[in-house]
């Protein structure tokens, strides 16, 4: 690493706890799983230790299993929704990372 | 403290909060405290076909700790000051410690 051209107190990219790598990704797209098989993807606005997280242009994916009634088969279905800016509670929250590709 | 200071910016904007129970209340955030719970006026619950007992109720307190979601105007957040004000929070050696 070089010398900057200012000093910062801290060193703003150094990653000594795992809430660092959520830091290095404010203001990226980020992919949330959480409790309850449900998924978000939107940009890191903001969060805390507790990972509560402030998201932008969000999309929630929802999947949910269906038995259906005549041939007892596994139906896996998957709801979509938007949301421009969503406040998640980190008590949901069970991993964060950079975004899955899916297709595009 | 960080949502705390947020939440209280945000407070009379009309906000919809959906809690673990998938019942989603609109209205307009009156009160915010630091556990996050939250105080919602003129409320209505989304699907109220769903849920009608919540039609004769026009004022709510929530536990913060029932809350899944809360959807914000993105009108009413200012995103830049939002992430500075997160990086700052990172930066302090105990996370939620008062200062």
């Amino acid at each position: 690493m070089t010398e900057e051209t200012h000093n910062a107190p801290v060193e703003p990219n150094a990653v000594e706890e795992p809430l660092d790598l959520v830091r290095l990704s404010l203001d990226e797209r980020i992919y949330v799983k959480l409790r309850g098989d449900r998924e978000l993807r939107g940009k890191l606005h903001a969060y805390d230790g507790h990972l509560n997280m402030v998201l932008g242009d969000v999309e929630e994916t929802i999947t949910v299993v269906e038995i259906n009634e005549e041939t007892y088969e596994e139906v896996i279905r998957t709801v979509k929704r938007t949301s421009e800016m969503l406040f998640v509670r980190g008590d949901g929250v069970i991993l964060v990372s950079p975004p899955v590709r899916t297709g595009t | 403290m960080l949502f705390y200071s947020f939440f209280k910016t945000l407070i009379g904007q009309q906000v919809t909060v959906e809690l673990k129970n998938d019942l989603a209340i609109t209205g307009i955030l009156t009160s915010v405290d630091q556990f996050l719970n939250i105080k919602l006026d003129e409320i209505r619950a989304v699907d109220d076909a769903k849920y009608p007992h919540m039609m004769a109720v026009k004022n709510c307190f929530i536990r913060g700790s029932v809350v899944r979601y809360v959807q914000l105007p993105a009108s009413a957040v200012d995103t830049a000051l939002l992430q500075d004000a997160a990086r700052r929070e990172a930066q302090q050696p105990t996370t939620g410690g008062a200062h």
